[in-house]
């Protein structure tokens, strides 16, 4: 073959159906070029991705069966111990309790999420042009906030001793919050993370579910409300089935980003506070992996919260391929 | 006979038509008062969303002795820049500056080149091995990050590049930015190349140009503002990134801004309100900027199509 001095190109080259009739002249060197030229445009991607993620996810594989500690860093080598991680970790209280805790806790906050700013995007449609470009923008600066710089404010207007949230329910005579302190407790400590995560989670959700809502037919909803049905009735038998495939993607990102959130609860909890009893998956991985310098038993924890991620994210991946497909 | 039915009939109609007008006045006041109720509903939402970003602002502007009262003032009634004084003077403010724009230029760039490069062979050219291309991408951003701290720390440790080192440092946290933003790009780049008509194209290359004169005289400034929404995009990104700059940048001077702000107060009972929050807004500033600027195109890269698919 001629064509196979050209590097790369030949197993492109064989596709090409070798014996079309009508061809006068066997492949041109700059076909095969045209032939491997997506390959070498995708190649520059690939080596980065393959040495900064291959290379690390393979070893995360690797380092779970091993015992890898701060002394096998400095050696470069660690010693292989077969499936003692897992078993240590599978048979630790710890690590089904912080799963448990993890699960309701994503329940908690994409159902938070997903319902506010359903709600809010509903409302969006309802007020007067000048609220909505407000609401919008305020949304955007909402959404616009680093995380590390939500986590400090919430952390300044929820401080027990002079925070705003403090003084403000108790101007509102909600109760007594005079110097109250919300990381008393495991549930009031993950409720301000909650309060946290939901409020930064809102904008997206707010302005997807909005731009989705302009594209339910005004026909539609008129029709349904001459016919008697409430805004309920609407929403449940003709906005909700219009939007559905918006709903189903926002909500299992949600999941996957509430799954495996990290620095709200570290940061907010703050790093001297965080322990078994507070825990949510992320945190958990971070302490007993990379703080305690335990690699192997932490690769095992990894491993098992990506193997989950990935098992949440199927359903989006095909959504998203089966998208690209149709375009 | 006749003129009595229609007499009584042209009353009936004149009856009618003013109880319509009167219902239809009717509807409109009360969709007048419901519209009210709503603008008040939504200013009330927009007052609650915003307050947080409003109190960051409001405090960085206050005397400590506005901050520390326990009936908070709402608006500073003598504003002053201390806070911001003291901020950018403390230690590593200007070395947290210099490293997270490093960072942030250097991962735009070459994700930007890189990311560009791929995404036209995704949508221009038809490739075995395209659709595992495009799930690989896919999977990658929905890959939980604080899973990976492990063993991107130990084989980066096992280079070097987890040493004190600035230059080496920067490198691991630039590396490691790119691998996450890289998939983001090359998707939200191929989606703005599929807008561009291929028709365009094929008929600068009749014109007599090359393919690589039609794609730089053609697609190139037709795909421009797909590039700087989503190089906005990758700066936002990297900017407010704090799991990685945290576990790879293990020595003070090497931190960047959002690391930089997470040590600032430490774990000790009496903060620097003014300062934190002042530091805060300094932090974000860039941020919201950019972000206003293309909130608009990002908005629905994430679920691009979802509606029509």
């Amino acid at each position: 073959m001629p064509s196979s001095q050209v590097p790369d190109g030949t197993e492109v080259v064989v596709e090409v159906t070798p014996s079309w009739p009508r061809r006068r002249s066997p492949l041109t060197r700059g076909r095969a070029l045209q032939g491997a030229l997506p390959y070498l445009l995708i190649l520059p991607v690939l080596v980065v991705i393959g040495a900064v993620l291959g290379y690390p996810l393979y070893k995360l594989v690797t380092l779970s069966f091993q015992r890898y500690g701060l002394f096998e860093l400095i050696q470069r080598q660690g010693e292989w111990i077969g499936l003692d991680n897992f078993s240590s970790v599978l048979h630790d209280g710890v690590f089904w309790h912080t799963l448990e805790r993890t699960i309701v806790f994503t329940i908690v906050n994409v159902g938070l999420t997903m319902v506010l700013g359903t709600l809010i995007a509903l409302l969006l449609v309802r007020v007067s042009t000048w609220v909505r470009v407000l609401l919008t923008s305020g949304l955007v600066l909402v959404w616009s906030m680093p995380v590390v710089v939500a986590v400090q404010i919430w952390f300044w207007m929820s401080n027990f001793q002079n925070g705003i949230l403090n003084h403000v329910l108790t101007q509102l005579h909600v109760g007594d919050f005079f110097q109250h302190d919300w990381y008393a407790t495991t549930f009031s400590k993950l409720a301000m993370v909650t309060l946290l995560i939901v409020w930064g989670a809102i904008p997206f959700v707010t302005i997807t579910v909005y731009a989705g809502l302009a594209q339910v037919p005004r026909e539609l909803v008129d029709a349904a409300e001459i016919d008697g049905a409430g805004p309920l009735r609407v929403f449940r038998d003709v906005t909700f089935p219009i939007l559905k495939p918006i709903f189903l993607i926002l909500t299992s990102l949600s999941i996957i980003w509430d799954f495996g959130v990290f620095a709200q609860p570290y940061l907010l909890i703050s790093p001297s506070n965080v322990d078994a009893s507070n825990y949510l998956m992320g945190v958990y991985v971070y302490i007993e992996g990379y703080a305690q310098t335990n690699f192997g038993r932490g690769a095992a924890i990894s491993l098992l919260m990506v193997v989950m991620v990935a098992a949440m994210s199927v359903f989006y991946v095909r959504r998203m391929v089966r998208m690209k497909d149709v375009q | 006979m006749t003129t009595a039915t229609e007499t009584t009939s042209a009353a009936a109609t004149a009856a009618a038509q003013n109880g319509r007008r009167a219902a239809l006045v009717r509807r409109e006041r009360r969709r007048r008062i419901s519209r009210a109720a709503w603008n008040l509903v939504g200013l009330a939402v927009f007052a609650v969303m915003v307050f947080p970003v409003f109190w960051m602002a409001s405090t960085a502007l206050k005397p400590d002795s506005e901050i520390n009262s326990f009936t908070p003032t709402w608006f500073s009634t003598s504003p002053t820049l201390d806070h911001f004084r003291d901020a950018i003077n403390r230690p590593y403010f200007w070395d947290a500056v210099k490293n997270s724009l490093i960072i942030v230029g250097v991962t735009v760039v070459l994700s930007i080149v890189l990311a560009f490069l791929a995404a036209v062979a995704l949508a221009k050219y038809r490739f075995t091995g395209r659709s595992l291309f495009v799930v690989a991408m896919i999977g990658i951003l929905m890959l939980p990050q604080v899973g990976l701290v492990i063993p991107l720390y130990v084989v980066l440790a096992k280079y070097h590049l987890t040493s004190d080192d600035p230059k080496r440092a920067l490198t691991a946290v630039i590396i490691t930015y790119m691998t996450f933003l890289l998939p983001f790009a090359v998707w939200t780049l191929r989606g703005f190349l599929l807008g561009i008509p291929k028709e365009l194209e094929e008929a600068a290359m009749v014109d007599g140009s090359s393919r690589l004169g039609a794609f730089v005289r053609i697609l190139l400034p037709l795909v421009a503002p797909g590039l700087v929404a989503t190089s906005v995009f990758v700066v936002i990104t990297a900017w407010n990134e704090y799991i990685f700059a945290n576990v790879l940048l293990t020595n003070q001077s090497n931190h960047t801004l959002t690391v930089w702000l997470s040590y600032f107060t430490g774990s000790s009972r009496n903060t620097d309100w003014g300062g934190l929050m002042a530091a805060s807004t300094l932090t974000a500033i860039p941020v919201v900027i950019f972000f206003l600027l293309v909130q608009r195109r990002i908005a629905f890269g994430l679920t691009a199509g979802a509606v029509k698919g």
